[in-house]
């Protein structure tokens, strides 16, 4: 069962990251300024006969789809090939640049789901109470806000006003370095990124967790005499956790929109801010690679958020109805 | 005995219930007057800039910078633009984009919603594919490289491409193009429910082409979910179009947006932070709105799934 399951979720994975290639490919060759664009730029001399040779000597006269399969062919022998804008190997800047961004990501993660879960549960406890409309109120601000707006205003007071951290950046230019110095310069991006996504789990918490309040066993433990804290953190919680745990996973894919424009807000040095830079620098090779590693990343999560599923339900079953 | 009772009790049609519960919802009943407000306010932007004598393009360089006074009722920008003439011309725009993206985003959602939910089978399946697919997608670099896009390598007639609302017909379409899958989604699965009714069949039995069975028969009974939805993203295409035009890659200066107005905010911050507050502010109380209306309707259409949340 597992087995099959994973197997069919993997193979509709690599056909989703085939289209996402090449839907990619296809449209950054629309984008202004290739490589021969440059060059032609860059030397008045070259006449269009030139171009036109360049062009059959870099293969690009050769039609899409056949372009498209080379780039691909090197992608699976490892070879992701060369920025333009760092000069260096793709997969060089690629590793160090995703994990700054996960370095962003999981805290902020942890920090939202280690938050949305008392405050859903408190909410869920008195539906239509002051404190679950208050918190309904901060659960709307936080999904409406424009995320680099809500940077911006954090970086205006905490920065610009009171001082405390530093604006952007990844560590004091000059100073000592080390772990203390770098995780000053997470906090407001951090912050950012939990403000930005808690009120979203906040109300998927609440609403699992009244339904959860309304089951038959609940109401079973509470004739039995268990304490109002065992009834609600125990025998609703479990119940509740299943639907928070896969939405928590599929949010990690949603997050990496996020981190785009909180890493261009607070110039971190993440996966965001080098497919933004390739993008508007005509670094197709960075683009197209780092779009995949994002692109493969949400498809793992929602593989995780589907593998939870079946781990936390025994109910659910996948083809065919042999489950217990 | 009791004549005059039915003349006392009105008619409780779906219509008067939905109201009735709709008006119940204290958040959204203000949130809609609210918007509307913000629509006059930003619609009279002629009337309001004749009043005070100020016009949204004049550039005015000894003028920048400055505090609020009787003409400039928000002060001025970094060019000495009247802030709130351009907050109110931007408005336009960024309202315009939402509710345009929406539509265009439901529209296309309700086409492919209705199909695989009354057609049902391989295409059904196939069309849920390419939905996944695309929620897969990491939607907000894509929207980068499709605004990046170059238009003069695209086949567009240059008098499109040179017009001065392009940037706003293409942030429509290219936002558009993701925005459809809540929807569809929504759709099919009412769809599937409606399609089993008993007016949907007879209406089959009686020979109604599968045209006239969607649109006559099932479509006005998937209507509430669709303008649920249809409002729930009219506040994410919003948030978008603000990312995208604080990017400098969607709605193009001179037309003002309440995102490309806040473009130069960030190396402000230092002198003006007041210039970074308002149009965020626009946004964020147009899009809270937006989002507090769509949760009142769907309580108001579906008092189940309000039940289960208060």
């Amino acid at each position: 069962m597992m087995a099959r399951l994973l197997l069919d979720r993997l193979l509709q994975s690599i056909l989703v990251l085939l289209a996402v290639s090449f839907i990619v490919y296809m449209l950054i060759g629309l984008m202004p300024g290739d490589p021969i664009d440059a060059m032609i730029a860059a030397d008045p001399n070259l006449t269009s006969a030139d171009a036109a040779r360049l062009k059959a000597l870099y293969g690009l006269d050769r039609p899409l789809v056949e372009r498209w399969g080379r780039w691909l062919l090197a992608l699976l022998s490892g070879d992701l090939g060369y920025s333009r804008l760092y000069a260096q190997p793709v997969a060089d800047i690629l590793a160090p640049r995703l994990a700054n961004t996960l370095s962003l990501l999981v805290p902020a993660l942890l920090l939202t789901a280690a938050l949305a879960l008392p405050i859903g549960v408190a909410a869920a406890r008195r539906p239509g109470g002051w404190l679950d409309a208050s918190v309904n109120l901060l659960c709307f601000a936080g999904i409406s806000v424009p995320p680099f707006w809500l940077a911006l205003l954090l970086i205006i007071l905490f920065a610009v006003t009171l001082g405390w951290l530093p604006a952007g950046g990844m560590e004091t230019l000059g100073g000592e370095g080390g772990l203390a110095d770098r995780l000053r310069y997470m906090v407001l991006p951090v912050a950012t990124l939990v403000l930005l996504t808690l009120g979203a789990h906040v109300r998927h918490v609440r609403a699992a967790m009244i339904e959860a309040l309304r089951q038959d066993h609940v109401r079973t433990a509470r004739a039995k005499g268990a304490s109002e804290a065992r009834v609600v953190w125990v025998h609703a919680l479990r119940n509740a956790l299943l639907p928070v745990v896969t939405v928590l996973a599929l949010e990690f894919g949603a997050l990496f929109g996020g981190a785009l424009v909180v890493e261009t807000m607070f110039a971190y040095l993440g996966m965001g801010k080098l497919i933004y830079d390739a993008i508007l620098g005509n670094d197709y090779n960075v683009a197209l690679a780092g779009l995949l590693a994002v692109t493969t990343m949400v498809l793992a999560g929602s593989m995780l958020a589907d593998l939870a599923y079946w781990a936390l339900d025994p109910r659910v079953t996948y083809r065919g109805g042999d489950g217990t | 005995m009791s004549v005059t009772l039915p003349a006392l009790i009105p008619a409780r049609t779906p219509r008067r219930l939905f109201l009735a519960r709709f008006a119940g919802h204290r958040a959204a009943v203000a949130a809609a007057l609210l918007l509307a407000s913000l629509f006059i306010a930003c619609f009279s932007a002629p009337l309001l800039e004749a009043w005070l004598g100020v016009d949204p393009t004049a550039v005015d360089l000894m003028g920048r910078f400055a505090p609020p006074d009787a003409a400039h009722w928000l002060g001025t920008d970094e060019l000495g633009r009247d802030v709130l003439a351009r907050l109110l011309r931007g408005g336009q725009v960024s309202l315009t984009v939402g509710m345009l993206t929406a539509l265009l985003a439901g529209l296309i959602g309700a086409a492919i919603g209705l199909v695989a939910g009354y057609r049902g089978g391989r295409l059904d399946q196939a069309l849920m594919r390419v939905t996944d697919l695309v929620v897969a997608i990491p939607v907000l670099p894509l929207l980068i490289i499709l605004a990046a896009l170059d238009p003069a390598k695209l086949p567009l007639p240059a008098w499109l491409t040179q017009d001065g609302s392009f940037s706003l017909w293409r942030m429509v379409l290219i936002i558009a193009l993701f925005g459809w899958t809540t929807v569809a989604r929504l759709v099919r699965a009412a769809t599937l429910s409606v399609r089993r009714r008993d007016h949907v069949r007879a209406a089959v039995a009686l020979g109604a082409s599968p045209l006239r069975v969607v649109l006559v028969h099932v479509l006005p009974n998937v209507v509430s979910p669709l303008a649920v939805a249809t409002t729930l993203s009219v506040g994410n295409v919003i948030l978008a179009e603000s990312v995208l035009s604080f990017l400098g890659l969607g709605i193009q200066p001179p037309l003002p947006s309440w995102g490309n107005m806040l473009t130069n905010a960030q190396e402000l911050i230092w002198t003006a932070p007041a210039l970074a507050v308002y149009p965020g502010l626009a946004i964020f109380a147009t899009v809270v709105c937006f989002n507090l209306l769509g949760d009142g309707l769907q309580d108001a259409a579906d008092p189940r799934s309000g039940a289960d949340r208060r």
